[in-house]
């Protein structure tokens, strides 16, 4: 069990003058299954990017702990694993050349194990050597699980999860969930009542409106 | 109100002085101008011209001042004032432009010959050009801002390398360019107390109508997108 | 610049060698670039600092035409969001400078072969001046073109704005460039030319340093 905490200040989101949501406050601070929820549009997506750092927030901020010790900005990729629809890997590239580029670029050694055990467990191992642009919108899902979870990251932040998945797909999905939150934080950011089920604590985003 | 009053009597007197006082060889009451051979009659441009490219100046160093707040604080309304000061530094820099290429038509018998502030001016005239295009590309209010500040930041730290080349690569003409004494009416600069005095004045009042002009500059612009907002609400 | 730099950049060499985004239409490039100048010129001799000022203009509108896909690729794609994901801002910018740096130098040096072969007037008599600026020109347009590149690829329209926001950017390195040019022409000594190196040093350095401070505003949206 890792000890890793993250909590947000007073944040407010505003694109332009059109406010996303304002002094937002929570702390998750045990491992565990945590979700946002929130109608279309109400900036789920936009709350998670803030917490990977991919976009700065507008007044307070987020503060990440590991053993109570705040994780520097520059430093915070390499804590965190990221699913959401909107994330593209490299076409161009296989599975197997996109995680080992990912490794080198993060700076991290490939750990090549725990690919292999990440590719069998998400079905993907016989298509590992294929280019990405032949796989399907499904296949494409599940390597961005692999990609979030090849660095054995503190924090998994899943927007979406289970978007352009098949049940199968859904249910190997629920049970990684699941594992993961026994010893990390597991943050899911959807409207869909499966996904948001084994929360132990949700933010809802129309509380924050004004 | 008053200082409305006090800036219209001030920007009157200098608009007529320094068109309609003589210029005489040997001047001998307060309201002649010294003869500067070279320049003549040509020398009254200096009340008008040299404002507008002082003004040019500031406002767009203004405007680069905002894009840094900006930056720092990520509040919009520093964004909308930097935009106010850019607008009117683009209109002074064509303002000053056009009424140096005129004078120099006269002075040194053409329009355009890439004299060092000639081609500082031109660079100005590019780099605004080139930010305003920039601006009129993105939709959304905040990467507008983000993106035309840091923009705006990259052409400031290149103004000091045009300070340096342009005098090695270009000869001087203007009056009181330090490097050139041969090429066109170049001249040691010889003004009497008076013609400073209008000349000074001149310069505070543009100023004063600079800032002012600025001022309801931006606050028009937030009231439009103020009133923008409440219509789309509804 | 370290090895997640250096790793990012073998990602866009592995990524550019599978879809030729940048070099096909740069080679074309140059080559429709130089035969315009040769259409133009026909059989007129010109002199050399013409063919010196000529030079940088086909470099400058070369780079226009590639440098920017380093990271407008990347933005078409949507895959800016997996790099911010995997990298901090500084391994990106210095990643995507390394492969823009090492594209401006094969490009221009084809592009001076090809010119010194086809304008008889481009004769260099101090070799040493034209290679000092050469390398130094080269590495203030990468620097320059990639911080731009980075602009316009978060901006709306792409292409047309690349040229119209880098030219007053590179405009002092282009003209003390081509002032240095044509010194390596004329055949001056270092020691007359160093007042141009040194602006050119320090413009590379200004804008290495002003690319890294300000690249963070733009990545991060």
């Amino acid at each position: 069990m890792t000890n890793y905490s993250i909590e947000a200040v007073e944040l407010n989101k505003s694109f332009g003058r059109r406010l996303i949501f304002n002094d937002l406050q929570f702390k998750f601070d045990k491992s565990g299954i945590y979700g946002i929820s929130g109608p279309n549009g109400s900036g789920k997506s936009t709350l998670v990017k803030i917490i990977a750092g991919i976009i700065g927030a507008s007044k307070g901020k987020i503060i990440h702990k590991l053993d109570n010790k705040e994780i520097a900005e520059e430093n915070l990729h390499n804590h965190i694993g990221f699913v959401s629809p909107y994330l593209v890997l490299y076409e161009e590239f296989s599975t197997y050349e996109n995680m080992k580029l990912f490794a080198e670029i993060r700076g991290t050694k490939f750990n090549g194990d725990r690919v292999d055990y990440l590719l069998e467990k998400f079905l993907l191992y016989k298509r590992k050597d294929d280019l990405l642009k032949t796989y399907s919108s499904g296949m494409k899902q599940r390597v961005k699980f692999i990609f979030a979870l090849m660095h054995s990251p503190e924090l998994l932040i899943l927007d979406e999860p289970t978007s352009n998945l098949d049940d199968e797909g859904k249910n190997s999905v629920y049970e990684l969930i699941k594992e993961e939150g026994q010893k990390n934080i597991v943050l899911i950011a959807s409207n869909e009542k499966n996904d948001l089920e084994n929360c132990s604590d949700i933010v809802y985003l129309e509380k924050y409106k004004n | 109100m008053i200082w409305k009053i006090f800036l219209f009597l001030l920007l009157a007197f200098v608009s007529v002085a320094g068109i309609a006082f003589p210029i005489v060889e040997n001047p001998s009451t307060w309201y002649q101008f010294p003869l500067i051979p070279g320049l003549e009659e040509n020398a009254k441009i200096i009340f008008f011209h040299v404002p507008t490219a002082w003004l040019t100046v500031v406002a767009f160093f203004m405007s680069t001042l905002y894009s840094f707040k900006y930056l720092r604080k990520k509040n919009l309304d520093d964004d909308v004032k930097s935009y106010a000061a850019a607008q009117l530094g683009m209109i002074f820099c064509i303002l000053a432009t056009v009424t140096g290429a005129v004078w120099a038509k006269f002075a040194w018998g053409s329009y355009w010959s890439w004299d060092p502030r000639q081609t500082s001016i031109f660079a100005l005239l590019l780099i605004y050009g080139a930010w305003f295009a920039l601006r009129s590309s993105i939709e959304s209010e905040e990467k507008r801002a983000t993106l035309s500040s840091v923009y705006s930041m990259i052409a400031f730290v290149t103004v000091p390398f045009f300070i340096f080349i342009m005098p090695r690569i270009m000869t001087g003409l203007h009056p009181g360019s330090a490097d050139d004494t041969n090429a066109g009416p170049v001249i040691d600069f010889k003004m009497n107390g008076n013609m400073q005095l209008i000349f000074f004045l001149s310069l505070i009042g543009f100023t004063i109508l600079y800032f002012w002009m600025w001022n309801i500059g931006y606050r028009s612009i937030l009231l439009r997108e103020k009133l923008n907002k409440q219509l789309i609400r509804g | 610049m370290n090895s997640k730099s250096y790793s990012l950049f073998l990602k866009d060499f592995k990524s550019e060698l599978r879809t030729r985004y940048a070099i096909n239409a740069l080679a074309m490039f140059i080559i429709v670039a130089i035969s315009v100048i040769l259409f133009s010129v026909g059989n007129e001799k010109i002199s050399p600092s013409l063919t010196g000022g000529l030079f940088w203009v086909v470099i400058f509108f070369t780079a226009m035409s590639g440098l920017s896909r380093a990271f407008v690729s990347e933005e078409e794609r949507g895959t800016s969001l997996t790099l911010q994901l995997i990298a901090a801002p500084s391994t990106v910018y210095a990643g995507k400078l390394i492969f823009n740096i090492i594209l401006v130098f094969v490009m221009n040096t084809i592009i001076a072969i090809l010119y010194s072969a086809i304008f008889e007037a481009f004769i260099i008599k101090n070799f040493w001046l034209f290679l000092a600026s050469f390398v130094l020109g080269n590495i203030g347009l990468a620097v320059s073109s990639t911080i731009i590149a980075a602009i316009i690829s978060k901006a709306g329209a792409k292409g047309t704005l690349y040229p119209v926001l880098s030219f007053p950017i590179l405009l002092p390195l282009i003209l003390t460039s081509v002032q240095l040019t044509l010194f390596a022409l004329d055949g001056i000594s270092f020691e007359r030319a160093k007042f141009e190196l040194a602006i050119v040093v320090s413009y590379d350095v200004i804008m290495l340093t002003a690319s890294f401070m300000l690249f963070d505003f733009i990545w991060k949206e």
